[in-house]
Parts: C-alpha cells; sequence; structure tokens
C-alpha cells in the first residue's frame, strides 16, 4: 500500500481553524448542509474528512469527524450532517448552529478513502444512506475536473424522502457523461419501482455496478452492517479485496 | 479552552474520566479500510519474525492450546468512541515472545488483507498486549477482527490490528498503515496522539 501525498503541508493542516457559516439548506428532514468559511484552507481530496470541535461556556468541549462533502471552493468547504438520535455535535449542527457562528475545524484528514482525478481506474461507489457524503464530493470532483472517468453510483436509501443531493443526481445522471446512478430503496419505493424495496445484494450489485473483470476501484460507504453486507457481496461477486476500500459508521449490529 | 460555540450545550453526561476528546459509547463500532477478509481456521497461523528473519509460528489450535488471560480494559478509537471495562480471552505477547531472541526495538503488526500498523516493542510486552479471540465471552466476531486481533488498550484502537497473522521485529521503525497516510506513530490517546504532529 503506497504511501500517500496529501495536500498542504501537515503543520498547516493540523491546526485548529475557527470556520464561520456561511449558508445552510436542509437536505432532508433530518440531514442539513453547512457551507463553512475556512479562511486559510489548504485544500483536500474527495474523500477526506474534518475534525469538529465544540466548546460551550463552561470550557467543556468535544469532538466528532464529518466528511467533505464537495471540492473545495476557495476557503469555502461543505459538509452535510445527518442529525443521530441524542447526537452531541450533530444535533448542534442540525439544529442549532446559526449563519456568522464559529466552530473550531481542523483537517483536512485521511489519504486512504479518497479519489484522485487523474487515476484512470473506472469507479464504483456504493453508498448506503448518509455514506453518500463522500462520494458526491469524489462525483463533483469528477464533474470539476472534467474527468470522464467511467463513473457508477449504487446509492441505498430507506425511502425517496432520505435521499441526499436528490435533485442534483437526478441532473448528474444526464448532464455528467459516464455517470450512472441507481438508486435501491430499502423501506419503500416511488410508486411504479421496477425494483421492490430490500436491502441491497449481490444480484443488485451485479446489475448496476461494473463486472469483476472491468477493474474498478469500489468506494463503499455507510453504516456498519451496510458496508459489510455490500463490500462481502463485491468480494462473492470477483473483485479483489485490495481494490475495494471502505468507511463504516454507526453501532455494528 | 477552545472558541465557543453559541447555543452549544453539553448534551451527554459521561462520568466516566475519558481521554480528551473522546466519548462514551456502548456499541462497538468497526472502522477498517476495506471487506472483512475470509480465514479459514485451518488455514490461519500467526507468526513471530526476528529482524534476523528467525520465524515462530502457531496454527490455531496451538494458540488455543496455549496458557489465555482474561484481560477487562478500556479501549479508545481514534474516532473518538471509547468503550469502558471490555472484557477479552486471548494470548499475552509475552507467551508468545519467550522464547524469540531478538535486538529490535520496533515491532510490524501484519494482518490478513494487508493491514499493518507500527508500535515500539516494549509496548507489547509486560503485560500490556494480547492476541485475542473472544469478546464479552464469545468467539470474535469477523467485523471485530475474528478469528483473532492484536488488543493493545493503552494505544489507540487502530493499533490494535484486526485479523492479525504476525509480528515483524524491527530495529528501524517503519510506518503501518494509517501511519502512512497522517496518523500518528506512536497514538497514546491520553496525549490525544491522533495524527502526525499532535
Amino acid at each position: 500500500m503506497a504511501r500517500t501525498a496529501l495536500p498542504g503541508r501537515l503543520s498547516t493542516r493540523l491546526t485548529w481553524r475557527v470556520a464561520t457559516l456561511a449558508e445552510f439548506h436542509d437536505e432532508t428532514a433530518t440531514a442539513r448542509t453547512l457551507r463553512l468559511d475556512v479562511p486559510g484552507w489548504p485544500g483536500h481530496l474527495p474523500g477526506q474528512h474534518v475534525d469538529v470541535r465544540l466548546t460551550d461556556e463552561d470550557g467543556y468541549s468535544t469532538q466528532r469527524s464529518y466528511s467533505l462533502a464537495a471540492p473545495a471552493d476557495g476557503d469555502r468547504i461543505e459538509l452535510t450532517v445527518q442529525r443521530l438520535p441524542d447526537g452531541e455535535v450533530s444535533g448542534y449542527l442540525a439544529d442549532t448552529y446559526a449563519v456568522g457562528d464559529p466552530i473550531e475545524i481542523r483537517g483536512p484528514v485521511g489519504g486512504w478513502f479518497v479519489w484522485r482525478p487523474p487515476d484512470p481506474a473506472p469507479v464504483l461507489l456504493v453508498a448506503g444512506g448518509s455514506g453518500i457524503v463522500p462520494l458526491m464530493a469524489m462525483i463533483r470532483s469528477r464533474r470539476q475536473a472534467g474527468s470522464r472517468v467511467p463513473f457508477r453510483l449504487v446509492y441505498s436509501v430507506r425511502t425517496p424522502a432520505d435521499q441526499f443531493y436528490a435533485a442534483e443526481l437526478r441532473r448528474s445522471a444526464r448532464a455528467d457523461g459516464g455517470l450512472d446512478v441507481a438508486v435501491v430503496y430499502t423501506r419503500s419505493a416511488p410508486d411504479g419501482w421496477a425494483r421492490p424495496a430490500g436491502r441491497i445484494t449481490a444480484a443488485d450489485l451485479e446489475a448496476l455496478g461494473w463486472p469483476a473483470s472491468f477493474e474498478p476501484t469500489c468506494y463503499v460507504c455507510g453504516p456498519t452492517g451496510f458496508v459489510e453486507a455490500a463490500a462481502g457481496a463485491l468480494v462473492d461477486l470477483g473483485h479483489d479485496p485490495r481494490r475495494i476500500r471502505t468507511e463504516r459508521f454507526g453501532p455494528s449490529t | 479552552m477552545g472558541i465557543v460555540s453559541p447555543g452549544f450545550r453539553r448534551r451527554r453526561r459521561d462520568d466516566a474520566d475519558l481521554p480528551p476528546g473522546q466519548y462514551l459509547t456502548h456499541d462497538f463500532p468497526v472502522l477498517s479500510a476495506g471487506p472483512t477478509p475470509r480465514i479459514p481456521l485451518p488455514e490461519w497461523e500467526f507468526a513471530v519474525v526476528t529482524e534476523a528473519g528467525v520465524r515462530h509460528r502457531w496454527r490455531w489450535d496451538e494458540l488455543l492450546a496455549l496458557p489465555a488471560e482474561e484481560p477487562t480494559v478500556d479501549i479508545h478509537c481514534v474516532t473518538k468512541w471509547s468503550k469502558l471495562a471490555t472484557t477479552w480471552r486471548g494470548v499475552s505477547l509475552d507467551v508468545l515472545m519467550e522464547d524469540v531472541e531478538t535486538a529490535a526495538d520496533y515491532a510490524l503488526v501484519h494482518s490478513y488483507g494487508g493491514y499493518t500498523t507500527n508500535l515500539p516493542l516494549e509496548d507489547l510486552l509486560d503485560g500490556k498486549a494480547w492476541v485475542a479471540y473472544e469478546f464479552e465471552g464469545s468467539e470474535l466476531s469477523p467485523p471485530h477482527g475474528g478469528p483473532a486481533r492484536l488488543l493493545v488498550p493503552h494505544l489507540y484502537f487502530w493499533k490494535s490490528a484486526k485479523w492479525v497473522r504476525g509480528i515483524q521485529l524491527l530495529l528501524d521503525d517503519e510506518p503501518g498503515f494509517w501511519e502512512s497516510v497522517g496518523y500518528h506513530d506512536y497514538g497514546d490517546p491520553w496525549r490525544e496522539q491522533r495524527y502526525q504532529g499532535d
């Protein structure tokens, strides 16, 4: 496994910076996209994340990691935060955090679950729920770079209302040459949807992904159970485990 | 003290004395870089290889025949969760290293699936590390590193390599998988050594 060059000097990336909220919009009923101004942001690769630190008036502070949702636009970065039940940090970021308010951020962090636009290998993205966030950064970076590398996204969500970036992904499927988008619903599908609602299977990944002989790089991100199932299915379909990169979150089931 | 975020109030009341930046969890999150490897037990082996190339190896039934310990320890993941008083069963590295002759100061741990992580050899000795094969009284499940993982609870948990297959003893330190992409070489949770430069 090769060493990975990261943008920016380490000392620059690992400094805590004060970020302020520039704008936000609700992505779904439980998720909010935040655009933050981070003066001096060193840039990042799609798939990397940041550490967020919140501090309250009595000095208590706590940290969480969030994936970057888009390539940097100068000093502006984008996160999409899914509110978790009892989520101390996600609840604040999705409900209370207001335009102009400061939080502390450092990064970018992570050099493995990343896609580099010069890489010519076909890409299979497999997202479960909010696992779409770092994969969306890859899709947006590909578009920004004008890349024609074949990309397929298989996105598993509970219902249509749980889909992040829904309008952009519908548009992307038509406008971004060589990007295929397939949505798999686990709880309820739209009327007339050919595939009945249910958890993702090897048959889905066989039908909607790339054949293993095509040797795609696979990025799988989502809750632990989803990643275990999807990555296991890709191995069963003959994909080389060394070309399957995973990022898991949430409790193990 | 950091910059105060207006309107942010502590919601969790963790009574435990946790390392800085950590929060308490009662479930057991998983973090891995790739698919869970499948390792048939008849093919499993664990090896300690010295800097001179001498290889000490144990097969699965040989590992189980060694004297086991049942450590109860706190574990801390660099992704910020901590879990307290977890109970494991496994073989102390002191047992596995007993007959190993080495002048090495460093260890590079290798896993099935290609993962590696480095640490000073002394952090594996004196009752500080185990090759663990049970968690909370049950066999260790594959997503958590089964059939066997390294357990080094005093360091961030990425040092506790899942699906461990061997330890390479080295005279000079060599970074492992996460250490090569910016994570800290040592990883002491109490000093918050998350990334290089911390």
